[in-house]
């Protein structure tokens, strides 16, 4: 861990004022204005793109190399269970278990 | 404010699980339990912790946290013409979009009920606050966390937001791209990198479509 004391609270306050500000400037600067179509595109294009590299990363990946573990079985599994449209407590629940099942094996 | 109660659900179990990595990340258990309180972004959190985790720095950790953010504008400018009030008002009220409230206050026909959106986040809200102090007070008394599989609960929440997102061709190729930058950037780059570059991939939204 390389973080001090003091830098992990700049860290959470700059987070708290950073999503505090992108959550306000929808509605107060943008207020019922139409942006323009490329910019929209590109933000909409964000979540999918951005959502997709955090899991294959937890999934895949430790720290400066590749590798998997327990936790990507369970995950694939959830994947699965999500893809046939189990509910996602049951999911969240099951990749828990089989991971520490796993584990402890 | 029922229809926000299943997310509430998971919520508290990724916040709690929010607390234990944050314990193990070097945070106190004050600040792993503020976190949640000021923030209340449950993938721009674990995009910052990730990043220090594998020993990135603040500013890579705050940029990756911001980009998983920026969806929140688009969302914001979506529920913008069904918010009333000032600058002030329409801030605060802004505060309350969260990703399964926006959705399910979503009419289909670009207006928002914004009680919806408020009653279905503040369930959402009361337990992310709890799991993040529940996860950070009890985390180390958990003993070895990773014996308990808790790093498989917030992979799992992405993938059901990321599922949501695919709606057509091309945020599907968005996220096989990113994925694939992200992946392909581990072994040569620094830590925080790889989840930052993938975000480029987005700029393929520059690209008209000739359909």
């Amino acid at each position: 861990m390389t973080l001090t004391y003091t830098q992990v609270w700049g860290l959470i306050l700059g987070l708290a004022a950073l999503t505090a500000l992108i959550k306000a400037m929808g509605p107060v600067l943008l207020g019922g204005r139409a942006l323009p179509p490329w910019f929209s595109r590109v933000t909409v294009l964000m979540a999918p793109t951005l959502l997709s590299a955090l899991v294959v990363t937890s999934l895949l990946a430790a720290g400066r190399s590749w590798s998997v573990g327990a936790h990507t079985v369970g995950v694939v599994i959830a994947a699965l269970m999500l893809w046939r449209r189990c509910s996602l407590v049951l999911c969240v629940v099951v990749a828990v278990l089989v991971t520490a099942g796993l584990r402890a094996i | 404010m029922r229809l926000g109660v299943p997310f509430a659900v998971v919520g508290f179990l990724l916040s709690v699980s929010f607390g234990v990595l944050a314990r193990q990340a070097g945070f106190s258990v004050a600040q792993a339990s503020v976190t949640g309180m000021v923030v209340f972004a449950g993938s721009a959190q674990f995009a910052a912790l990730s990043v220090i985790t594998v020993g990135g720095g603040i500013v890579a950790a705050l940029t990756a946290g911001s980009l998983m953010n920026a969806r929140f504008l688009a969302m914001g400018i979506a529920v913008a013409p069904s918010l009333p009030g000032g600058p002030v008002k329409r801030a605060a009220q802004g505060q309350a979009v969260v990703d399964s409230s926006w959705a399910l206050a979503n009419r289909g026909d670009g207006t928002f009920n914004r009680w919806l959106l408020f009653g279905t986040t503040l369930p959402q809200y009361v337990t992310w606050t709890l799991g993040s102090i529940v996860g950070a007070t009890f985390g180390n008394a958990l003993g070895d966390t990773h014996r308990l599989g808790l790093d498989a609960i917030y992979p799992v929440f992405f993938l059901s937001l990321l599922i949501t997102e695919l709606r057509d061709a091309t945020s599907r190729w968005a996220a096989f791209g990113g994925g694939l930058v992200a992946l392909a950037l581990v072994p040569v780059s620094p830590p925080g990198v790889p989840i930052l570059a993938a975000s480029t991939v987005a700029l393929m939204g520059l690209v008209r479509r000739s359909r």
